[in-house]
């Protein structure tokens, strides 16, 4: 098996010189699908029969819950890249993606618990789904204060890397919460692989604010990363030219 | 892949498995537990603990639901499909809360076996329809079909 396309990602150098582009691209798609999911979804499609224009939060609800977890799998897959290959790159972007997951979680939670007043009647109750949620904001910020705690760069990656990856087991038990246990929550609305449990109307602009989210959420660890790449390899000759040539 | 990282990756895949397997152990000893709510058959069969303050989640049996005249006090029937088990409960209900619509209502059961609540939550399915949709559906009489998702959820 050719590995030449992987190991091209060990070059913090490479990842900078390519990913202008690409963050460029992403913003754009970013911008675009956000609008047009938000429009859509907030004006143009049709209100639930029994929710009225409350449902309307799952536009942000659901995509935030999404991104949540899939960030989480994101920390956990550069944590197992960094401790097997040693990846510069890896512990990047695990630092810089931790708090762009704990907000989605946090707005996950938050949106959820703004949709639940007016619909089950209380902010917050301790089912399944609810409570393994928040402790996949807990398991944010064990990783962001994990990094902070430790001064030396190669002992934080490891153990941060430690933490995402055994941390992954919260990801099937929110899943499958909802069907493991009796839980005051309901079983997913949006489905890629199954008939979705509403109507296409409804469902398009869902896809599309996902879709959208996933391209912000791109685009601003690209950033980050970055950012983060000059700081770290601010000694080499590269950026030295790079920040130079831009002054 | 060289042996190396070969190695260190089994051993991360170890580890992660041994990790799964113990949260995987410990969430079944906590299985009753992690329930949010009892079923009526639940409460029937004296599964659930009496004395104690606990959750009842089941559908509002249709045509149960009686209100009292001069109080906010309501008394209602919720079942799971064979049991059911009566409600009392003296408060504002959720905008959700009907008949046919499932719920889970927090209190201690007393001697005549009814729940006496102190909080009433309206459960909601996954399903999402605009309003055209629902009433062509419930003209049709397809509308239960609908609902079944839910009953079952509830049920089990």
């Amino acid at each position: 098996m050719n590995w030449t396309w992987f190991h091209k990602w060990g070059s913090p150098k490479w990842f900078y010189e390519m990913s202008g582009a690409w963050l460029r691209a992403l913003a754009w798609a970013a911008a675009v699908l956000l609008l047009l999911g938000t429009v859509w979804g907030l004006a143009i499609a049709p209100q639930d029969y029994q929710q009225g224009n409350s449902f309307r939060i799952i536009y942000i609800h659901v995509p935030a819950a999404f991104l949540a977890q899939s960030c989480y799998l994101m920390l956990a897959v550069a944590g197992v890249i960094g401790l097997v290959w040693k990846m510069k790159l890896a512990d990047v972007a695990l630092q810089c993606a931790a708090p762009i997951g704990a907000s989605m979680t946090f707005i996950a939670l938050l949106t959820g618990a703004v949709w639940g007043k007016p619909t089950w009647g209380t902010w917050w109750v301790w089912d399944a789904r609810l409570t393994s949620m928040l402790i996949l904001l807990f398991l944010y910020f064990g990783v962001i204060a994990l990094s902070q705690a430790i001064s030396n760069r190669d002992s934080a990656a490891k153990a941060c890397a430690v933490l995402s990856i055994v941390g992954v087991i919260n990801l099937p038990i929110i899943k499958y919460s909802v069907e493991w246990w009796n839980t005051l929550h309901q079983p997913a609305t949006f489905k890629i692989t199954e008939k979705p449990a509403m109507p296409m109307e409804m469902w398009l602009p869902l896809l599309v604010m996902v879709l959208g989210f996933y391209c912000f959420f791109a685009a601003v660890l690209l950033m980050r990363m970055r950012l983060e790449v000059l700081k770290r390899e601010s000694r080499t000759r590269w950026v030295r030219a790079e920040v130079e040539g831009r002054a | 892949m060289n042996p190396i990282r070969k190695k260190r990756l089994m051993l991360i895949l170890l580890a992660l498995a041994g990790v799964g397997v113990a949260v995987g152990m410990a969430l079944l000893a906590l299985q009753q537990n992690i329930n949010l709510f009892y079923t009526p058959t639940q409460i029937a069969n004296g599964e659930a603990p009496l004395d104690t303050r606990i959750r009842a989640g089941g559908l509002v049996e249709e045509g149960s639901v009686q209100r009292d005249k001069d109080s906010l006090e309501v008394a209602f029937k919720v079942g799971d499909g064979s049991k059911s088990v009566v409600i009392r409960y003296a408060g504002i209900l959720p905008d959700l809360f009907r008949e046919g619509q499932g719920i889970v209502a927090l209190g201690k059961v007393n001697e005549a076996g009814e729940l006496v609540a102190d909080e009433v939550l309206a459960k909601h399915d996954e399903n999402y329809m605009p309003p055209e949709v629902a009433q062509a559906l419930k003209d049709s009489g397809q509308f239960q079909h609908y609902q079944g998702g839910d009953a079952k959820e509830t049920a089990q």
